[in-house]
Order: structure tokens, then C-alpha cells, then sequence
């Protein structure tokens, strides 16, 4: 895969696989291109070059249903992104109701579900503004997944977080990743990525540089990039 | 066993505080009552020492005409009502297309986009009250119907016409207030481009722009008002025969008085809504 910005050159010779029901994480200094890679992925950015396969479909292909693609990946920001002007039930509902069609009363009932699992269905009725952070972040996290997604691709999303509220999003996705997702999760949190993922890929400006399972990634930093990343990270 | 919110007395430095806040809470208090009977003193003193104001009370605020032109202005106010309620509506449809095709980027629409822009570009421009004669003795010059179009159709349409043009400017200036990362999110969701802005970005536009729609509505209320010049008879015109039968321009002030009964519960219901919104939307209240 490939991809541009004018003449910036983002992501090049990226090749990725991620196997089902299994975490991967994307690594990488600020401005890597983490964030691209996981736009182009959920189709919100045209690629240059290259394939996109989800599930054997080659959803980078311009002449498929890019809607009903999208429908089937769910996506959580750095920046939660819920909707302001609906309640929390509504939010997590909305794919559901809007895009599967499933009747209002078993939506919510799917909502409300999902909402006793991060511990907060007494939130349903209010607006995401009155919710912490880490509440917030929860809500983006369980209306992404409300559909049953084939992947799920989360970009950074404990970066706006305190420690303490960082710790309540890894946990739930420990959580998912015990229940079958799949899913693809760019993060600075190296101590989660070694303990959570089966799969750690560097990016290095715009280029997959080295891609094994965390312990070999980690412990045994093959390119002189990653190892400089990995060490600054700890020199603080 | 101690309650830390029964045991507590507050300090000394926070007595001192409060007696100081309510020193300046009463000194704030007194300043304005002065500064309001002074203002009322000079605005009296003014008028009454003017040597014209005797004329102006008799011909302006008679209370005798205002009393006897106030039923004449009222009914006519009922045809200014009908048309607001007509205007609003396509107002609110026009104006909401426009916006849209303003903000699309499709190629396809490149065409509509264009129109849009065009038309915003024009209708701005156009005094109300040339729209109205335009279109009220222009449309009927065409002759496309058998009969009389009515004037009071006529002027609505020209009210919407006009007023579109402004409106969907402001709803523009809504959408594209909205960050790109709400139509992200909805987009992953896997809703359509449509969906999108119908759900997500169209309420939140039109809940941050309320503010400046109301400004146009009440603009609007008073533009109604123009419509006289095209003899129907609302208001304003009903004003005008009794001034013009009386020689007194008290049914004038009537008539302005009952245009800002009109608008005055519309304004305090958008103040009430816009405050009743943020309280529920957002955590910390309105600074």
C-alpha cells in the first residue's frame, strides 16, 4: 500500500497482514503515518497504490459499496469523537439503527448491554459531555464494536487520557480481545503492546521497518530506527 | 466520628471575604439605581423643555387614536402573521437546500453548487423592497396564469426568495463550524454520506447557528411589514389608512408596537431554548 499528500510521500511498501481474532499493534514515533495507515484502512482516505483485503474482499476497490465497508470496520479516535447532541444510548445505537436496520427496541436493549459492560448504564440518558474521559473513551469503544465489527482499528486511543483512565480503556480491550475481536491498534502504551499484542509492527517514516511478535520486536530490536524509538522511550 | 461537612466553620480569612463581597455587592447595587433615575431625569428634562414635544406627543402618542386604530392595525396584523407563517416554512426549506448544495463536494453537483453560490451572491444584494415590487408586479406581467395571482402569494414568495439568500449563509456557516472528525466518526460507523449530514452534522449546525437564525427570524417578522407596498392590507397599510384619514401618525407607533409584542415571546423562547441546550450538552454551564 502507498499513499500521498501532494508531493509528501505518507506510507509506502506497506504490507500488513492481521490474522483473526487476533491484536496488532502499530508502533511509531509522532508523524510515522499510524494515523494514515488506520484512515486508509477504514477507507476515509483514497490509497495511491496497493490493496486493501478485509475478510478476502478487496474493499480498496473504488467500484465496491465503500459504505457497507466501512460498516463492517469499527474505528475508535484518539479524540473519542462521540456526537454531542445525542444521548450516550443513542450513540452507541446509532450504526445499529442507522445502518443494519435492527428495530429501536433491540438496539437499545444491545445498548444497554454493552453499556453495563464498561460499568456505566446509568449514563444512557445523558450527554457525552457529562461523562469523564475515560468514560467517554469507553462509550466510543463499545459503540464501535455495538455492530459486530470484522476488524476494529483503534488510533491512539489512550493518548488524551490520564494514567489512571488509561488504565479503565486497556482493561476493556484486554477484555475484547479475550471475546474474538480482531483488531488493529495504533498506541504509544509499550507495556500494553508487549503484554496484549501477538503481533507489533514498527513504522519508521511512512515504512513498515520490522514486524514480528512483541517479544523479538522488543527485547531484540533488529533496525537501528527501532531501537533508537524504543530507547527514547525509556531515557526520560 | 467526625462529618467534615457539619464540623466545618469557616475561617476568619473567608468571613472577612464574605463581608467584603456583600460591601461590594450593595455598593454595586446603589450605583445602578443612581445612574438609572439620573438617565430617566435628563431623557424627561430633554423632552419636555424641547419647545416641539407638545406637537409630537399630541400627533405620535395620542392615546385616544392609537386606542381607536389598534382593532384595524390588529386585523391587519393577522395577514402579516399568515404570510410569516408561509415565509417561514419556505424560508427554512430554501435556504436549508442551498446550504447543502453549498457544502457539498461532489463533482456531480458542481452545477447546483454553482447556482447556489450564484443566487447567495444576487439576493444579497437586492433590497427587500425592490424584490417585492419586482416580483409582485413583475410575476403577474408575465401572464402564466388565467386569473389574478394573489399579491399577499406574491409577496411571500418574495420575502422567501430574499430572505433564503441570508439564511442559508448562516446555516453554511454552521455546517462548516462542524469538525471534520464528527463526519469521520459517523462515516465509520458505516452511515452515508447523507445519513451523515442529516444526523450528525445538521443538528449540530443548526443548534450553534440558532442564535443568528432567531436574529433573521425577527428581521424577517418586521419585513413582513413590507409587504403593504404591494396593497395588501396587513398592518402596516391598515396604519397607513387611519393616519391617512386622521392626519395623526399615532396608528404608526400602533403598528410598531404590536410588530415588537410580535417578536419580543420569540426572542425570550430562543434565549430560554439556547440556555436549556447547553445545560444539557455540556458539563460546565454558559460563563
Amino acid at each position: 500500500m502507498r499513499k500521498s499528500f501532494g508531493n509528501h510521500l505518507v506510507l509506502h511498501d506497506i504490507s500488513l497482514f492481521v490474522e483473526e481474532n487476533e491484536v496488532v499493534c502499530v508502533i511509531g514515533a509522532s508523524g510515522s503515518g499510524k494515523s494514515t495507515l488506520m484512515r486508509c484502512i477504514n477507507l476515509l482516505e483514497p490509497i495511491d497504490d496497493g490493496q486493501i483485503f478485509l475478510d478476502n474482499q478487496d474493499i480498496s476497490d473504488p467500484k465496491i459499496n465503500q459504505d457497507k465497508a466501512r460498516s463492517q470496520i469499527g474505528v475508535v479516535f484518539q479524540q473519542f469523537n462521540l456526537f454531542p447532541h445525542m444521548t450516550v444510548l443513542d450513540n452507541v445505537t446509532l450504526g445499529l439503527r442507522k445502518v443494519f436496520k435492527v428495530p429501536k427496541e433491540e438496539a437499545n436493549q444491545r445498548g444497554i448491554e454493552l453499556l453495563e459492560k464498561i460499568g456505566i448504564p446509568e449514563k444512557a440518558h445523558t450527554h457525552p459531555d457529562r461523562l469523564s474521559g475515560g468514560q467517554q473513551q469507553r462509550v466510543a469503544v463499545v459503540r464501535a464494536i455495538a455492530t459486530n465489527p470484522k476488524l476494529l482499528l483503534l488510533d491512539e486511543v489512550t493518548s488524551a487520557l490520564d494514567p489512571r483512565l488509561v488504565g479503565e480503556v486497556l482493561q476493556l480491550i484486554l477484555e475484547l480481545k479475550g471475546n474474538n475481536t480482531t483488531i488493529l491498534m495504533a498506541t504509544h502504551e509499550m507495556g500494553f503492546a508487549k503484554k496484549a499484542a501477538d503481533w507489533i509492527v514498527f513504522l519508521h517514516q511512512g515504512q513498515l521497518i520490522a514486524q514480528d511478535r512483541p517479544e523479538i520486536v522488543l527485547s531484540n530490536p533488529s533496525h537501528p530506527a527501532l531501537k533508537d524509538f524504543l530507547s527514547s522511550e525509556i531515557k526520560f | 466520628m467526625s462529618d467534615p461537612a457539619s464540623d466545618y466553620t469557616p475561617s476568619s480569612l473567608e468571613l472577612d471575604r464574605r463581608t467584603f463581597r456583600k460591601k461590594q455587592t450593595t455598593k454595586s447595587v446603589i450605583i445602578s439605581i443612581i445612574s438609572t433615575i439620573a438617565l430617566a431625569v435628563v431623557i424627561y428634562l430633554t423632552l419636555s423643555n424641547s419647545s416641539g414635544w407638545n406637537r409630537v406627543r399630541e400627533t405620535f402618542f395620542n392615546g385616544e387614536y392609537f386606542i381607536s386604530a389598534l382593532p384595524e392595525v390588529l386585523k391587519g396584523l393577522l395577514v402579516n402573521l399568515r404570510i410569516l407563517v408561509f415565509a417561514l416554512i419556505g424560508t427554512a426549506i430554501l435556504s436549508l437546500l442551498l446550504a447543502i448544495a453549498r457544502t457539498t463536494r461532489t463533482p456531480v453537483l458542481f452545477p447546483l453548487r454553482f447556482i447556489a453560490r450564484a443566487y447567495t451572491d444576487i439576493f444579497r444584494g437586492i433590497p427587500m423592497i425592490v424584490l417585492l415590487y419586482l416580483i409582485g408586479f413583475g410575476i403577474p406581467g408575465l401572464e402564466i396564469t388565467e386569473g389574478r395571482i394573489d399579491a399577499a402569494q406574491l409577496g411571500t414568495a418574495a420575502i422567501i426568495i430574499g430572505y433564503s439568500a441570508y439564511v442559508s449563509e448562516v446555516l453554511r456557516a454552521g455546517i462548516e463550524s462542524i469538525h471534520p472528525s464528527q463526519r469521520a466518526a459517523a462515516r465509520s460507523l458505516g452511515l452515508t454520506y447523507n445519513q451523515t449530514t442529516a444526523l450528525i452534522v445538521l443538528p449540530q449546525a443548526i443548534r450553534k447557528v440558532i442564535p443568528a437564525l432567531m436574529n433573521d427570524f425577527v428581521a424577517m417578522q418586521k419585513d413582513v411589514g413590507l409587504v403593504s407596498v404591494l396593497g395588501i392590507l396587513d398592518a402596516v397599510r391598515e396604519a397607513q389608512i387611519e393616519v391617512a384619514h386622521s392626519f395623526n401618525f399615532t396608528p404608526y407607533v400602533a403598528a410598531a408596537v404590536v410588530f415588537v409584542c410580535l417578536s419580543f415571546p420569540f426572542i425570550r423562547l430562543t434565549d430560554w431554548y439556547s440556555k436549556k441546550v447547553q445545560q444539557r450538552e455540556f458539563a460546565q454551564g454558559a460563563f
